[in-house]
């Protein structure tokens, strides 16, 4: 394995080189979705399944009592709406951090690694490209579901950006973290069973922590552990205008929890990416 | 020149923050025995007042100044004074009085007795009992025409509508509806009677000078089983161009084109809908949830439900004193 290191030089870095750093990875990342035209399909396909199939059955049967944010009744469709956009995150995060697992395959992340600016930083525009992302498959749920009467407030589509742009980092850089595990592409399937979905439905986003509790007080207290439940709670307070602080606290503690670690795994002298296969990059 | 400027924004500012004018609604709680007081610029309860036993139809008087109930299982009609907001006399009736209405000047009270078949004529302003007139089995919805010449009067096993002469106090027409007809309002123009029935799923569209049914509303919600559609109560915008009928157990409110009789939009509301009434500005409309024992509130131009507020056990009817 080698393990290319450039010593940034002491005048350090203007902002400019900073922004043109950002600028390119973003603009990779963007590029490489637009022309993924599968993927912005696929990423769209995944929340409409749930909420044209998976909502219409269960619209009957659940019962949704006035809980916060909501001031009256909800459809079942209204209720899963921010798990379904904090479902989208989720992928995404995963699929980014796929790439990464790509990427280092290929060899794609020796152009990456090899720029003088520090590997923190790096990784954070690469967070950062994936979040903007994300928020492109967000907003095109969102008009969708517009489409089909879940209509928030007006305001509320932009109050759920800042929103977005966190539970964005923080399932990202969950990826990041998890990518620095993963030695292969074939691997990835394991991330699938073993974090996708657990995170997803021990959460709020299909059914509200009330009935959970009444059915599972164990699982209840899972889902009240999972940092997903708090990315699809800050969604939806964020959605009607409010703040969930609860969720704000963990969402953010979180993303600098699984960023830090990010960081440290990918850094070559101690991270878990030392221990990858061959050909490996780091 | 700028001291000016400024004294005329802060006029505007106050006058643009100062909240919409705010109303009182009265809701009726068939099983708690009370009455809850709702202030529309809070949406909260402000107050709830003890009254008789089974309290269902409500309503102002037309001065504003008292809100009658009727207390079916104490055979009576309670008044409560608006300001006070206690109840401060009682209204002759017959057994189990249920819904009612006044003439235009509100001079004259009917009431529908359901155990009775007949429909009470109080004289308010004497308040006293000047006249019965004989019903179908099981009186309930009642209106009065625009004009104040026709009393309808709904019997929910009869299955009719009864035209009332007010001068005669004499049936002059009878008009066969669908199954338990439950309430029944005119448009404000007087061209149309709508009465809903509860069992037959329906809104007949009546022709109140020929006294036929023209034409009828019928209900089809996704996934709802069309017994659980049950129509109750009627709004009708003061354009008469919109109605909203609530539809019971399907916890939904139908919005409905009044001018093609055709269901428009259904909103989600609470358990067992009942009845609703405009804020006089036509701003709200709030319907009554007896089942969950709330009332929810429907932004009236959006066609949106914007809140759900608790009242007291089983809301039955609601009433909002007029401007």
């Amino acid at each position: 394995m080698s393990s290319i290191t450039v010593t940034p030089s002491r005048r350090g870095f203007s902002f400019a080189e900073y922004i043109t750093c950002l600028n390119g990875i973003v603009w990779r990342e963007a590029l490489r979705f637009l022309h993924q035209r599968e993927r912005f399909i696929s990423a769209l396909v995944r929340p409409l399944v749930w909420l044209f199939i998976f909502a219409a059955g269960f619209r009957q049967v659940l019962g949704i009592s006035i809980i916060p944010p909501y001031e009256t009744y909800i459809l079942y469709e209204v209720y899963i709406a921010p798990g379904l956009m904090a479902m989208i995150q989720l992928f995404n995060g995963m699929q980014s951090s796929l790439s990464m697992v790509y990427d280092r395959e290929m060899g794609n992340m020796r152009t990456l690694l090899v720029s003088p600016l520090p590997r923190g930083y790096l990784l954070f525009c690469k967070l950062l490209a994936g979040t903007a992302v994300s928020l492109l498959q967000v907003y095109a749920f969102l008009v969708i579901a517009w489409l089909w009467d879940i209509t928030p407030p007006p305001i509320g589509y932009l109050t759920v950006l800042p929103a977005l742009v966190l539970s964005g980092l923080m399932l990202g850089a969950l990826g990041m973290l998890i990518s620095s595990g993963i030695k292969q592409l074939e691997n990835f399937a394991g991330v699938m069973n073993f974090v996708i979905f657990p995170m997803f439905f021990a959460s709020s986003a299909l059914y509200p922590l009330w009935r959970v509790q009444e059915g599972s007080p164990m699982l209840y207290y899972v889902c009240q552990l999972n940092p997903f439940t708090h990315a699809v709670e800050l969604i939806r307070f964020a959605l009607y205008g409010q703040i969930n602080w609860i969720s704000l606290g963990v969402v953010a503690g979180c993303t600098a929890v699984f960023m830090i670690g990010a960081i440290l795994a990918y850094d070559p002298s101690r991270g878990l990416a030392r221990r990858g296969p061959a050909g490996g990059e780091t | 020149m700028w001291r000016h400027c400024l004294l005329s924004g802060t006029v505007l500012w106050l006058a643009a923050a100062a909240p919409a004018s705010a109303f009182m609604a009265f809701v009726s709680n068939e099983k708690g025995n009370t009455v809850s007081v709702i202030d529309t610029d809070s949406w909260t309860v402000t107050k709830t007042i003890k009254v008789g036993q089974r309290p269902r139809g409500i309503e102002f008087t037309r001065d504003g100044k008292f809100v009658m109930v009727a207390v079916g299982d104490d055979d009576t009609i309670q008044v409560i004074d608006a300001k006070k907001q206690e109840v401060v006399d009682t209204l002759p009736s017959g057994p189990d009085p249920e819904l009612f209405t006044q003439d235009a000047a509100g001079k004259i009270m009917y009431v529908a007795n359901e155990n009775d078949n007949t429909v009470t004529v109080i004289d308010l302003e004497k308040r006293a009992r000047i006249g019965d007139v004989q019903v179908g089995v099981e009186p309930e919805g009642m209106t009065i025409s625009p004009d104040g010449k026709i009393l309808i009067n709904t019997s929910e096993t009869t299955n009719m509508a009864h035209f009332i002469d007010t001068s005669t106090r004499q049936i002059v027409a009878n008009v066969l509806v669908d199954a338990r007809p439950r309430f029944a309002e005119f448009k404000h123009d007087g061209s149309e009677l709508w009465v809903s029935s509860e069992i037959g799923g329906t809104v007949s569209i009546v022709d109140p000078v020929k006294h036929v049914v023209t034409g009828k509303v019928s209900f089809n919600i996704p996934g709802l089983r069309s017994e659980a559609i049950q129509p109750v109560g009627i709004g009708m915008t003061k354009d008469d161009k919109t109605a909203f009928v609530a539809l019971g157990p399907a916890n939904r409110i139908a919005v409905v084109d009044a001018v093609n009789h055709k269901v428009t939009k259904y909103l989600l509301v609470g358990q067992r809908v009942w009845h609703m009434a405009f804020t006089p500005d036509e701003k709200y409309l709030l319907v009554t949830n007896g089942v969950s024992n709330d009332v929810s509130v429907i932004d009236v131009a959006a066609q949106k439900v914007i809140k759900t507020i608790q009242v007291g056990e089983l809301p039955w009817g609601v009433t909002i004193a007029p401007q």
